[in-house]
């Protein structure tokens, strides 16, 4: 048998006579630098063998420090390095908020949202949309809320073994099983210190014995045999006001998003209506599964067979091109100098379009530039604070009374020798309006179908501040 | 406060646990399962194992509570699996989950313990209770042992029929995970068709889990066909739409969108009946039914009233999804950046919500700031840049940049407002923020580009800035600048010379655009710039490593050196302008990527086959045509249109094309033809290949005289299998080729070549010369020459193996070294004669052969032609080829001519036909004639290329055929086929990207690259 000395030798006889550039063996992904100056990836190591696929693989639940204090895997388990990618980009980011909803890993994709300082973070091998990944990890989250009232490290390792029952009864496979409230109570039931004792006392369960009867009904969203003493029907219409204001105090954009919260105890199979004073200004809507949406397209009323219990009934949105009313406005007057150590800060608040209704808990903040140092204000109302680490000026105002109108008066000192601050700050607010919605929606009346008792009605409306912004 | 505030309040008064309360502990630790963590001794499995195997239930379940707490924080306790399987028979419901629980964990990890649980789980399928026939099926499949799988076949089959349907749709998603362990199993036992059966399936949960079961099967069979869609099947499916929950909407309307109508009137009764789908809370529902609206909506006639109401419909949703959570609106986003491209008619009038609020993640805010490009038109501009200059004062750098950059971009948008962008951008530029001004350096340029000779006023200003000029990018395009206005920069010279003096340190984009500039200046100002020239000539052809920059640097030399006129032609060309249309994505691409809105591909904005594990064999999904009038969307090009013929697909995007001269700065921003330049500048290294084709082969033909003048030649055929499959043995290569080996002295060449013919050989093939692979000196006189050929799908090396030396040589053997394309001799050499001194024996790109004799064995290396190695059936999928094409980054290409070709382009592709090199696609723009090129190589690497043949023009006397070859990743040149071929790995993983254009001397060296990266690969 002939042997050749050595493949190396030989290689390095053979390639000697020319001299070659190195080359570098591809072990990272290509990213390609595009157009926009952001890192695009390009393509993956392709995997060895096909991958089985699944919708959702495995969950990990992270906290702020960046621990993993819960896994779990519907299908094969996956090692929680692969959570290393998830804590790379956490670190680039500069605020919790900004770690990218999606990560690509060479295996993996890391789908995940921050909710409550937990990031519940979903691994997916194959293609599977992104949304509906979202979608159920924001599920996974309201229905932790709705079990334990808080959703926090400390409760969800309080009842890991529900929370662990819970996941699996969502999830099949990767497929979603049982995501609704109704079913998922009556499969395990809420934990509460009196169910504990009695089961710790008698022995008995908190997993239900019976199927879920809502499971496959027409009606999958409620349960049937639903019994109460107080019939009651109570519906929450809440707006929240996007803004953004301009430095003249114009208007640049404003929308809201509205919905309609119900709070719904009633005996048997109720058959509901609710009709609107003005519903043509609810032409983009979104509708629970309940909603008969035949009839509201073609009559405007909401028809529909309640689940038992709180539920959102619709939530709507009425965008920019409408007019929308803005319930306060601002003078405000921020102007460093150039060459001065101080700077002037003058902010008064007074309502605007709020159809005579007192605006309440009204809270004022901004980000003041990194140049200030600290801020001595005078306050004719409230309290504030200014924290000289955050740079951030917080405003307590609470009710503004429009005979004496609030303001916040006085200077902030900037960091001796630093240059005019290049950026302005925004002024970002909060309040709320009781009794209005201020798109102007107003229910009719409500009626019910179906069974013979009267129920007790009742109707709120609300109007609260969301990304509410003046620019200045 | 709200009914529900209040009503929460009084809740959490009257039951809510409240946590996590230090002074709980004492008394609370009964109540929650925090008290599971608490036991981290040693003998804690000890302790576990106790507690499994007692005899009281509730300690019992406590115990395994204990186990499976232990096992979400990812403790191992599948020591414990015996004892917790033993507690699964019970009556408890509770602890029989929990029992399942850790079942599904860790069954993987004891497959024979798992099969104790067998008998239970069939038991429990018999239950009477649906919820435990449900639950034993769905265990069962998630417990990935093959052995187990086996007991779950009967089952199953009886799940799949059970009366109720809860069973039933578990059922079906288990078929699902069964296939994923044992395709072939649910194969034979029918289960797929039970699963087509639950599709008609009265209740509309099972339908959907069924659709959901199919499509995930169907993912790993893509021409499986398994979801065969007719109408009957699409109307059972829009009829359980209506009913089943949010998840199952989204399977049927992603399954939906996989169908394609048979007309508009099919087609607008769909979307008519998917509509309703917008108004869903989920936002996934949305998406996925906005993506089966905007595919369907391809067909259906634009006069038609319904198209135009489908258009208003579509607008609320998406902007109700940006009111959504950020992760949300950011699918969202990435989303309406693909819509808006395809269909800008639908949010047009939606600027605003597209408006960035300061606290927004700074994933939304550049995906906003994306699509306000998009969106401004002439109507808006005036807000949008009143916006992007509030969002250039903030505070996040990253932000910034984007935005500067959009202020550019607008320009080039919407020519209306380029003035104002101008100024814009320069009261930016005097803000002296230093990341400001670099970015507004950038972009000006491009402004440049798209109107010349407009804004030259504002060079001043930009000059000014130069010291502040940190990054690659600014540094460029402020070089770019000085070159192409130096005839009106007065110390031009004295800028770029600042420049020059770190010509080492720079990036290679700053060396490249210096290099131009430079003689971009010395061709305007000729007179005082000879020693400028000189300098960054040599920087660059000398002291450089990198081929890109020493090759432009060789062009510029030999230009400047042979003709100065032409070299002003090139270099001072008139460049095409830049538009917008530049950001967009390409057509084709943007089909399939509508096709796949609300995946991860829309999100990546790459098509899946890109990037996604498992989906290699996913079929590109194209939008369906559109019917009834005229007003076909896509075909930009006329002619493409009329005939069928899809060269069409072949982007005619201007990224297809680089210019060698002047853009690297913005690689993709050419649209249009190439600069006609390119064709004036063939180089000296394909001077090697001016005989063209068929002089090459003509040549061949006649056969080298040394060789057939030789008196005492054996030949020898010999096979050489590529891969184990080519195994046509080497030893069976006497009885394939008797003649030749048998007659000593009487063959020749011309009998070689004859019997080649006669094996196969299809005329007109490339048959390269043989060459001396081991001189007589080094191997004590045995000397091999050779040349490798390819017949009939087989590879062959024929060797002459002359004896020299003065006595007789024996004992002949032939063993390759390993290399790069697993050649090995199919079988021994066998040389049943004695060489005889002075007898040579015939009949073997880098290969390392060591030849024994009697004497001493020789190595040797040897080149073999590449094309021996395009194997027969090279010729790609048009779609593929076009998907592959779009794949690979701009980077990965580079181009160059082969001069003096005397064929038109058919004779070129039937030539390299030939040769196995297959025509995929061609088109003409503009007299050049476009050959789409693709060829396999034995061990499965494609190669594409692109072939412009630019036809003869009629002034010369022989009409010449440039062909421009430009292709992906490593390149080689093919001295034999005259075409240059780049190597891409099969993963399309970059190698290297050269051009090569100089010498000889380089190409050679070259070859040997190749087989260098392909050694490396191995090792």
């Amino acid at each position: 048998m002939l042997m050749f000395p050595s493949d190396s030798l030989i290689t390095s006889f053979v390639y000697s006579m020319s001299a070659l550039p190195p080359f570098k063996p591809v072990t990272s992904y290509w990213f390609r630098l595009s157009q926009n100056g952001q890192n695009e990836l390009l393509c993956f190591p392709s995997p060895a063998s096909p991958p089985p696929a699944a919708m959702i693989h495995s969950l990990f639940l992270i906290n702020a420090s960046g621990d993993i204090f819960l896994e779990k895997h519907w299908k094969s388990v996956v090692s929680r390095s692969v959570c290393d990618y998830f804590f790379e980009a956490q670190e680039r980011a500069s605020e919790p908020e900004n770690v990218p909803p999606v990560i690509p890993t060479p295996h993996h994709y890391l789908i995940s949202v921050l909710r409550h300082r937990i990031y519940f973070v979903a691994v997916i091998q194959s293609e599977v949309p992104p949304l509906f990944v979202i979608e159920f990890l924001h599920r996974v989250v309201d229905t932790f809320q709705d079990y334990f009232g808080v959703c926090t490290e400390a409760a969800i390792k309080d009842n890991v073994v529900v929370v662990y029952e819970l996941l699996e009864e969502m999830l099949d496979n990767g497929f979603p099983l049982a995501t609704e409230s109704n079913i998922l109570k009556e499969l395990i039931k809420p934990p509460t210190i009196l169910r504990t004792m009695v089961n710790t006392i008698t022995g008995s369960t908190n997993v239900g014995e019976q199927l879920p009867t809502g499971q496959l009904s027409v009606v999958p969203w409620r349960r049937t045999g639903v019994k109460y003493t107080n019939n009651e029907a109570y519906f929450d219409v809440v707006e929240e006001i996007d803004a953004i204001i301009d430095k003249s105090g114009s208007t640049i954009t404003a929308e809201i998003q509205g919905v309609i919260d119900a709070c719904v105890k009633l005996t048997g199979m109720p058959d509901l209506t609710l009709s609107f004073m003005n519903p043509r200004l609810l032409d983009d809507v979104s509708f629970h599964p309940c909603v008969r949406f035949k009839r509201w397209e073609a009559e405007r009323i909401l028809s529909f067979i309640p689940p038992d219990g709180n539920f959102r009934l619709l939530s709507y949105h009425v965008s920019s091109q409408n007019l929308v009313a803005i319930p306060v406005y601002v003078k405000h007057n921020i102007t460093f100098r150039e060459g001065s150590s101080q700077g002037r800060f003058d902010l008064t608040l007074g309502p605007k379009q709020t159809m005579g209704k007192a605006v309440e808990a009204v809270l004022v903040s901004s980000q003041l530039p990194r140049g200030v140092l600290n801020a001595n204000l005078n306050a004719s109302q409230g309290t504030y604070t200014f924290d000289p680490v955050t740079k951030m000026l917080t405003w307590d105002v609470g009710k503004i009374n429009p005979q004496k109108l609030p303001s916040l008066k006085g200077s902030m000192n900037l960091q001796a020798g630093a240059s005019k601050p290049d950026e302005n700050p925004t002024i970002n607010i909060q309040l709320k309006i009781q009794q209005m919605a201020i798109s102007g929606l107003k229910v009719n009346r409500l009626d019910m179908y179906g069974e013979k008792y009267k129920p007790f009605k009742g109707i709120k409306y609300m109007t609260k501040a969301g990304k509410f912004q003046v620019r200045t | 406060d709200t009914w529900i505030s209040t009503q929460k309040k009084i809740h959490s008064q009257l039951s809510l646990p409240v946590y996590p309360l230090q002074e709980n502990r004492q008394f609370g630790s009964k109540m929650t399962d925090s008290k599971y963590f608490t036991t981290t001794k040693k003998g804690e499995i000890f302790e576990l194992k106790a507690e499994l195997n007692s005899d009281k239930k509730e300690k019992k379940k406590e115990a395994v509570k204990k186990v499976i707490a232990s096992m979400t924080v990812g403790k191992d306790v599948s020591a414990l699996f015996p004892d917790v399987v033993n507690c699964m028979q019970t009556d408890n419901l509770e602890l029989k989950k929990l029992v399942y629980l850790y079942l599904m964990n860790y069954a993987k990890s004891q497959p024979d313990m798992a099969i104790m649980a067998v008998n239970t789980f069939v038991k429990d399928c018999e239950d009477p209770n649906p919820l435990i026939r449900a639950l034993a099926v769905r265990t069962m499949g998630c417990i990935r042992v093959d052995k187990i799988t086996e007991y779950l076949c009967e089952p199953l089959r009886k799940c799949l029929k059970d009366e109720d349907p809860y069973v039933r749709k578990t059922a079906a998603v288990c078929v699902a995970k069964l296939h994923d362990i044992n395709a072939q199993l649910v194969e034979d036992q029918g289960f797929l068709d039970t699963l087509k059966d639950l599709i008609s399936d009265s209740n509309p949960m099972v339908v959907a889990n069924a659709v959901a079961a199919l499509s995930e099967i169907a993912e790993s069979h893509p021409n499986s066909n398994l979801l065969d869609l007719n109408p009957q099947t699409i109307n059972k499916l829009l009829t359980a739409l209506n009913e089943c929950t949010e998840w199952g909407q989204i399977f049927i309307l992603d399954c939906l969108a996989n169908y394609t109508p048979r007309d508009d009137r099919e087609s607008q009764s769909i979307c008519e009946r998917v509509t309703p789908r917008l108004s869903h809370a989920n936002s996934a529902v949305v998406l996925s039914a906005v993506k089966v609206l905007m595919k369907f909506m391809e067909m259906l006639p634009k006069d038609l009233d319904y198209y135009g109401t489908l258009l208003k419909k579509l607008a609320p949703p998406l902007v109700t999804l940006l009111s959504a959570e950020p992760e949300l609106q950011y699918v969202a986003l990435r989303n309406i950046n693909l819509i808006v491209q395809r269909r800008p008619e639908i949010l047009k009038h939606e600027m605003k919500v597209f408006f960035v609020k300061y606290n927004d993640p700074i994933y939304v805010k550049l995906e906003k700031l994306d699509i306000m490009i998009r969106l401004a038109s002439q109507a808006n501009i005036a807000q949008v840049l009143a916006e992007l200059k509030e969002y250039a004062t903030e505070v996040d750098v990253d932000f910034v940049r984007k935005a500067v950059r959009a202020i550019g971009r607008c320009a080039i948008k919407v020519e209306q407002s380029a003035e104002r962008c101008v100024s814009t951008l320069l009261d930016l530029i005097q803000t002296k923020v230093n990341y400001v001004v670099q970015e507004a350096i950038v972009v000006i340029k491009d402004i440049f580009r798209k109107y010349p000779n407009k804004y030259e006023s504002v060079i001043a200003t930009l000059c000014e800035n130069l010291d502040s000029l940190d990054e690659p990018e600014a540094r460029a395009a402020m070089i770019w600048i000085v070159g192409e206005y130096a005839e009106r920069i007065d110390n031009a010279d004295e800028l770029l010379e600042s420049f020059l003096e770190g010509f080492h340190d720079e990036s290679t984009q700053v060396q490249l655009q210096l290099l131009t500039a430079i003689v971009k200046l010395f061709l305007k100002k000729p007179t005082e710039t000879q020693e400028l020239v000189q300098q960054v000539l040599s920087l660059a052809t000398q002291d450089s490593d990198n081929p890109d920059l020493r090759d432009r640097g060789y062009i510029y030399w030999r230009l400047l050196s042979t003709d100065p006129v032409a070299a002003k032609e090139v270099v001072l060309a008139e460049k095409p302008l830049i538009s917008e249309e530049t950001d967009l994505i390409e057509p084709t691409l943007l089909e399939e990527l509508i096709c796949h809105i609300g995946t991860l591909a829309s999100v990546y904005h790459k098509p899946p086959s890109a990037f996604v594990e498992g989906s290699r064999g996913v079929q590109h999904k194209r939008l369906p045509g559109s019917a009834g009038s005229g007003e076909s969307v896509e075909s930009p090009d006329p002619g493409a249109a009329a005939t069928e013929t899809p060269p069409a697909v072949i982007p005619s995007q201007g990224d297809l094309l680089g210019d060698l001269l002047n853009l690297d700065l913005t690689p993709t921003t050419t649209t249009g033809p190439p600069p006609p330049t390119t064709s004036g500048m063939q180089m000296g290294a394909m001077d090697l290949l001016s005989g063209g084709l068929d002089s090459l082969v003509g040549l061949l033909h006649q056969g080298p005289p040394s060789l057939s003048a030789s008196p005492s030649t054996t030949t020898l055929g010999g096979d050489i299998g590529g891969n184990p499959a080519m195994g046509a043995a080497f030893g069976a290569a006497p009885a394939t080729m008797p003649a030749s080996f048998n007659a000593p002295g009487s063959g020749g060449l011309d009998d070689l070549f004859d019997l080649g013919g006669g094996v196969g050989m299809p005329m007109g093939a490339l048959n390269p010369p043989k060459a001396v692979w081991l001189p007589a000196m080094k191997a004590k006189g045995l000397e091999i020459s050779g040349v490798f050929v390819r017949r009939a799908g087989v590879i062959q090396m024929e060797m002459t193996l002359t004896n020299k030396a003065m006595s007789v040589m024996t004992d002949f053997a032939i063993q390759f070294n390993r290399n790069s394309f697993g050649l090995a001799p199919a079988g021994p050499l066998q040389i049943l004669t004695p060489l005889s001194p002075n007898q040579s024996i015939e009949p073997l790109n880098n290969l390392q052969v060591a030849v024994k004799n009697n004497i001493d064995v020789f190595y040797f290396s040897c080149q073999y032609p590449i094309s021996m190695l395009f194997v027969e059936d090279g010729k790609m999928e048009r779609q593929v080829f076009l998907a592959t094409w779009k794949d690979i980054p701009n980077d990965n290409e580079s181009q160059f001519q082969i001069k003096d070709c005397h064929l038109n382009s058919d004779a070129a592709s039937n030539k390299l036909q030939s040769s196995n090199i297959f025509t995929i696609a061609k088109r003409t723009v503009e007299g050049q004639d476009m050959l789409y090129q693709s060829m396999k190589l034995t061990n499965g690497i494609w190669v594409l290329a692109e072939l412009r043949v630019q036809a003869g023009n009629p002034n010369y006397t022989v009409s010449s055929v440039a062909l421009a070859v430009r292709s992906l990743l490593c390149c080689v040149l093919l001295l034999t086929s005259c075409i240059s071929v780049y190597f891409e790995d099969q993963h399309f993983v970059l190698i290297h990207n050269q051009s090569c254009l100089n010498s000889p001397t380089f190409i050679l060296g070259r070859w040997k690259y190749l087989m260098v990266i392909q050694v490396y690969r191995k090792h």
